[in-house]
């Protein structure tokens, strides 16, 4: 008999451990595409431990946006670059000190925030997937609450988003003069009268060409 | 032990196989056709010669695909070239999990099943991007590269196509959006007629998310020989066409679905077999859809690079947004009625 949390727990433990290996990846290929493909692994993974928490919506999203077009980006821009792979690990030592120390100062902040939660255990509340008490699936309920108890938040995160773009194309946008554009409706409004002229003209007769004498021995 | 192994492994795994067998051989017949057709409009025969009107041609072609010697180019990245082919495929098979054929024919039943068909087909341009990077070939990083934006572009307004559609139907799964298509009015309840625009902008952008033509300048024959694709052969290229011609197959399934009512049928219930909802309504459907990949294929002249991306990112996408704006209305003001059931 297959036991079904067993099962979970293998498949956690198994999604868990491409995880850290995916990231590891990351970090330590040499090859960036090759690093870029294994975060797309990463996500995936993750999207995977999500969905057996049954946060479907948050798994689906995260492979809609991250892997699905984010990063598609990303391979994109360093699939261009042309790294000399000498050059990245140039100043692996000289930057090692701050790498560590960054390092250190986050596993303290995670540290600390695990005993906080540790010290504040919570017993876990009623199921919040379920409306006016009957289970609904995690996207409604998702729905739900982003459009009545967090819409203002949610308003506000779109917002800064669209600000977001509103400044990159800001700061991308170069006037150059000189440049020429193609005003698309200006073509689709052109009529072939304008651009060909169909000139009727009398056939010419060919002139029979006079064979020279003494060139007819040609080799 | 033994019937939990029936129940949760040999079920599933068989209707997979009841999905996929099929998918393969439709492909077969639906490339013969497609030579048929573009034969046919060039006013020449076709495919005659292998079998009856020429049908056993495309498993003559397999056959030989399958025979021939992949090649690798010098320097290329081998893991990533062998599995770029498979990662263009899997993406392709695995979105028909949640594909409806019927009421109760569905392989998943999942809530969020249009959310996975989205997943699912944005994840299908990394076989092609990874194909043109592998490869070490110019022409095919060059097709890489504009399959990658084309299908970023047009993802977004076939996204938002979706959620017209989710607005109006109020769900996610499949097999209700179908429901909510259901009613008294018969054809005159599809989705197709208040999302007339976003409807006709959903089939074309999924013309260009399979980069079929005139849509096709990863592949671009004429300027890049063939785009990602070019150094490929045998059963690698093979794994590509299959996935090319699913995705294309997948995309006449989506639109018969979403906008035209899946299996209803148009005609009256007291039509009797004309009338009554089955699965031949579907196959119906899809194949006017598939066939009119075709006829633009014979139709078109191949867009510029840049006039895809103008049409994908400053017409598209405003008339989308619009239009979600407007199902939403729709929806608040009781405008459509949806889901009376038939």
């Amino acid at each position: 008999m297959i036991d079904s949390n067993m099962f979970q727990l293998v498949c956690f433990y198994a999604f868990a451990a491409v995880t850290v290996v995916a990231a590891l990846g990351v970090i330590t290929l040499r090859n960036s595409v090759h690093a870029v493909l294994s975060l797309v692994l990463t996500f995936f993974s993750t999207a995977c431990i999500w969905l057996l928490a049954e946060a479907e919506f948050l798994a689906i999203a995260l492979i809609v946006v991250y892997v699905g077009a984010v990063m598609v980006l990303f391979l994109f821009v360093v699939m261009m670059l042309d790294i000399k792979q000498e050059q990245v690990r140039e100043g692996f030592i000289k930057y090692l000190p701050v790498g560590i120390i960054v390092a250190l100062v986050m596993l303290g902040e995670m540290l600390g925030l695990i005993g906080v939660r540790a010290m504040h255990e919570t017993v876990m509340g009623a199921n919040p997937a379920a409306l006016n008490g009957v289970p609904v699936s995690n996207t409604e309920w998702l729905g739900h609450a982003l459009y009545t108890q967090f819409l203002l938040p949610f308003e506000i995160a779109a917002l800064i988003l669209t600000v977001g773009v509103v400044a990159a194309v800001v700061l991308t946008l170069r006037q150059r003069t000189g440049v020429r554009h193609q005003q698309a409706s200006q073509q689709v409004r052109v009529n072939a009268r304008d651009r060909v002229r169909v000139v009727k003209m009398a056939a010419e007769v060919p002139v029979a060409p006079q064979p020279a004498p003494g060139k007819e021995t040609t080799p | 032990m033994g019937e939990q192994l029936i129940n949760q492994v040999l079920w599933p795994v068989l209707g997979i196989l009841a999905i996929v067998l099929p998918l393969v051989i439709t492909v077969a017949l639906y490339v013969w056709w497609e030579r048929k057709v573009l034969g046919w409009m060039h006013v020449r025969m076709g495919p005659n010669k292998v079998g009856p009107f020429g049908l056993l041609q495309a498993f003559a072609d397999v056959t030989k695909l399958l025979l021939k010697e992949v090649i690798l180019p010098t320097s290329a990245n081998k893991v990533l070239y062998y599995l770029a082919p498979l990662i263009a495929l899997v993406p392709a098979l695995a979105a028909w999990a949640v594909i409806p054929f019927n009421d109760k024919l569905v392989l998943a039943n999942v809530n969020a099943g249009l959310l996975y068909l989205l997943a699912m087909t944005s994840l299908g341009v990394y076989g092609i991007i990874l194909a043109g990077w592998a490869s070490n070939s110019r022409y095919a990083l060059l097709g890489a590269m504009r399959s990658a934006a084309q299908v970023i572009s047009y993802e977004l307004a076939m996204g938002l196509c979706l959620v017209c559609v989710l607005v109006l139907a109020g769900s996610l799964n499949l097999t209700d959006i179908v429901h909510a298509q259901a009613g008294k009015k018969g054809i005159f309840e599809w989705f197709m007629w208040p999302l007339l625009p976003v409807f006709v902008i959903y089939f074309i952008s999924g013309v260009a998310e399979t980069n079929r033509a005139p849509f096709d300048v990863a592949e671009g024959e004429s300027e890049i020989v063939a785009g990602f694709h070019v150094e490929y052969s045998g059963s690698a290229f093979a794994l590509f066409f299959l996935a090319e011609y699913a995705n294309m197959i997948l995309v006449s399934f989506l639109a018969s679905i979403l906008f035209m009512g899946g299996w209803l049928s148009p005609f009256p219930a007291s039509w009797g077999f004309l009338g009554a909802d089955s699965i031949l309504w579907l196959f119906a459907k899809v194949f006017v859809f598939a066939f009119l990949f075709l006829w633009f294929r014979a139709s078109f002249p191949r867009y510029r690079y840049d006039q895809i991306m103008r049409l994908g990112w400053k017409v598209f996408i405003p008339i989308t947004i619009v239009w979600v704006l407007v199902a939403g209305c729709m929806k608040y003001f009781g405008w459509v009625t949806v889901g009376t059931g038939g």
